[in-house]
């Protein structure tokens, strides 16, 4: 496969061709912040917080989505990048209701280590105070929409690793959710497994092991590599 | 003319309130009611949340006492889940429990009440305060504020935070005591003890000067309400509720916790965000009763530990049947500590402390739960109704402090009443009113679950409703 030449913050860097800017910069050792991605299912650029700036391109670009190019020059994080990543989690926290101190996922939900390491330290809008709800009708999982960023994760692993199809997206604009097959409880759904792999994907305290409490919920994103490597290389290896 | 004096805000307590004195056509005082001006909703916005969530979230009605809400709250899941907590479990919630009551019981004593008793009533409000006796009498204020401290390590020591540690749960605990921390403990026993002691003498020595205090600081027949273990000694998480009167009779014993409902009512004021429960079989004003440490050191027999049962003895002995003065809360709170010490030391040497067995686990099985424990101010209950999925659909919260709210009213009563004739009150007559209050180291955060600062203000109030004279400080 062909190599591409292109910089990124300056520094000149090879990749694959076919590689997204994501995939490069990670090789390169540079970090760029992601919500939306995860890796062993394909990316949506739904989360917009992996925006990077591509020369003589006018408008922002996901970097999970944009493919690396001969001669790409980009930057991942200028002052404005900064800007808009800080204002997109500001609006996500403003969105739904996100109370960290008694959160399932406190302290290993990657909002909040994100809103940490890009330095929201307030929300500058108005909270909207949703009034969503819990489905703890599942016997081993619980859904809370207030915590629901709406990052697709779950949908992913469910019908590309999992192959059920029971997660899925209804709705608009701020009323979109998380549904369970047509939109029932989850406890009755007669297509889920009950494998958990959306409980392992979620980046937030959305998903969560029935019965958990603050600060409890701690994931194991390897697992779901492991499950994508053996099916894909027939290696049953753990990535580390 | 009649008049009524208003203390807005009351100070050196934890909350927001104000105290209202109604002067008749004399000048004298007809009547005095404390009022919480506070207002927060816990109990309507925890409904909708799963049952697994609410020690965590209960405990953040309040930064002084958010353990006693933790293990309420974890004792309410443990009925909802119908399960037996490992004894391991139990006897480290009883642990923290234990630092917690030390905790809170030094910093009501050094802290917020010793100025007014140590540095006297007349001292400038400038310096009756905890910086006023570190300036005074340095000694007795660090050897306060680290008792405190070892309180809060305790604390620390289990559930890895002082402050709203996420440890207790429904079923039981987290983690459990590790050596290291044992050792910690171990070490600040000593200090403990020597501090505590010398608490409870100078508190006597006190009292020989206070005796007018004694008779009217909150000094009334009352009936009093609280935990005792099954042999009828002092009890802090767990046991049942006994109710005694103040000939020292019990009038109701060894009454389940999960049926409080059927023995307890709750009366609302227009003018207090403050419910008033009362003992239902006599009504109000006749089932006025008091919990907290006066109302313990009342209802058990012995307190199970040498050294704070040779005080109980003494304490007992201040009273005829039941000690009925409110400002002996002070003198109990200080026994409290001397067991809980004691109590500490015992569990040092017990090795199931370190047990790795701390959880039992289950799904929904009862649909309702309470869980009563003693908080340092008195019977705490969480009473929690779930759907079949573990979703809250009702919680009823029932703080030791709305308990001793009628009891606090009739203080404010009875010592404007002694102190107050006429329009012109002093600041040192302000500040005994306000000990009354403190006596029963109000817990306003928690008993309207509400957020605010403590300034003081109070009402003179004409038998019209007119407000005569308003004083305000903060």
């Amino acid at each position: 496969m062909a190599a591409k030449t292109l910089t990124i913050n300056g520094k000149q860097i090879s990749a694959e061709e076919g590689a997204t800017i994501l995939q490069a910069a990670e090789e390169a050792g540079v970090k760029i912040p992601t919500l939306c991605h995860l890796d062993g299912v394909y990316d949506v650029g739904a989360c917009r917080l992996c925006l990077v700036e591509v020369t003589g391109v006018p408008k922002l670009l996901p970097a999970c989505t944009t493919k690396v190019s001969e001669g790409m020059e980009i930057k991942t994080d200028s002052e404005q990048l900064q800007k808009y990543r800080r204002l997109t989690l500001e609006l996500l926290f403003a969105e739904r209701n996100h109370v960290c101190a008694v959160c399932v996922a406190n302290g290993h939900c990657e909002l909040q280590t994100l809103a940490y390491s890009q330095g929201m330290d307030h929300v500058r809008y108005d909270y909207c105070f949703p009034k969503w709800g819990v489905d703890n009708t599942h016997r081993l999982f619980g859904m809370d929409h207030n915590r629901c960023i709406l990052c697709t994760r779950c949908v992913r692993v469910c019908w590309h690793i999992e192959g059920a199809g029971t997660k899925n997206v209804a709705g608009r604009g701020s009323k979109a959710k998380i549904i369970t097959d047509l939109n029932m409880p989850w406890g009755e759904s007669g297509s889920c497994t009950n494998c958990g792999k959306c409980v392992q994907s979620c980046p937030t305290g959305a998903l969560f092991y029935k019965g958990s409490t603050v600060a409890e919920m701690e994931r194991d994103r390897s697992r779901l590599e492991f499950i994508v490597t053996a099916r894909e290389k027939k290696l049953w290896v753990a990535s580390d | 003319m009649s008049k009524r004096i208003l203390i807005d805000p009351v100070t050196r307590i934890e909350g927001h309130a104000k105290i209202s004195i109604f002067l008749d056509d004399a000048g004298n005082v007809s009547d005095a009611e404390f009022h919480v001006v506070e207002f927060r909703g816990f109990e309507k916005f925890c409904e909708g949340r799963p049952l697994g969530e609410m020690p965590g979230i209960t405990p953040r009605i309040c930064g002084i006492c958010p353990v006693s809400h933790l293990l309420a709250s974890a004792r309410a899941g443990d009925a909802i889940l119908a399960v037996k907590v490992p004894p391991a479990a139990d006897k480290l919630r009883r642990l923290m429990n234990l630092g917690q009551i030390i905790q809170s019981h030094a910093l009501s004593f050094f802290h917020l009440s010793a100025p007014d008793f140590l540095l006297g009533w007349e001292t400038p409000q400038a310096q009756r305060n905890v910086f006023g006796l570190a300036a005074a009498n340095p000694d007795v204020a660090r050897a306060g504020i680290r008792l405190r401290q070892f309180g809060q390590e305790v604390i620390e020591i289990l559930g890895g935070k002082k402050i709203h540690p996420s440890w207790a749960v429904p079923g039981g605990v987290r983690s459990p005591l590790k050596s290291e921390g044992r050792e910690k403990i171990c070490g600040w026993l000593p200090e403990a003890y020597s501090t505590t002691k010398h608490a409870l003498n100078l508190f006597k020595t006190i009292l020989q000067g206070h005796q007018r205090e004694t008779q009217v600081f909150g000094n009334f027949p009352s009936l009093f309400m609280g935990l005792v273990a099954l042999d009828g000694s002092w009890e802090h998480h767990g046991g049942n509720l006994r109710f005694k009167d103040s000939n020292g009779n019990i009038i109701a014993d060894q009454l389940d916790p999960q049926k409080y409902f059927e023995v307890i009512a709750e009366s609302v004021k227009k003018d207090s965000y403050l419910k008033s429960p009362y003992y239902k079989p006599l009504g109000v004003p006749d089932g006025m009763y008091r919990v907290g440490p006066l109302a313990r050191l009342n209802i058990c027999e012995r307190m199970g530990v040498p050294q704070a049962d040779e005080e109980l003895k003494h304490f007992k002995g201040l009273g005829r049947g039941a000690v009925t003065s409110s400002f002996l809360y002070h003198y109990a709170r200080l026994i409290e500590i001397l067991a809980a010490v004691e109590f500490i030391e015992l569990y040092m040497d017990d090795n199931e402390l370190l047990s790795d067995h701390l959880r039992a686990d289950a799904g929904i099985n009862e649909l309702r739960g309470v869980g009563a424990s003693e908080a340092p101010r008195g019977t705490l209950f969480h009473d929690y109704t779930v759907d079949r999925d573990g979703i809250l659909k009702k919680v009823n919260l029932i703080i030791a402090t709305g308990q001793n709210n009628l009891a606090m009213n009739r203080t404010v009563a009875q010592i404007a009443k002694h102190y107050v004739h006429g329009p012109e009150i002093s600041e040192a007559m302000l500040n005994r009113i306000e000990h009354g209050i403190r006596c029963y180291d109000p817990c306003l955060s928690c008993s309207t679950h509400a957020i605010g600062q403590m300034p003081l203000q109070v009402r003179l109030i004409a038998p019209g409703g007119k407000v005569v004279r308003e004083m305000t400080r903060g």
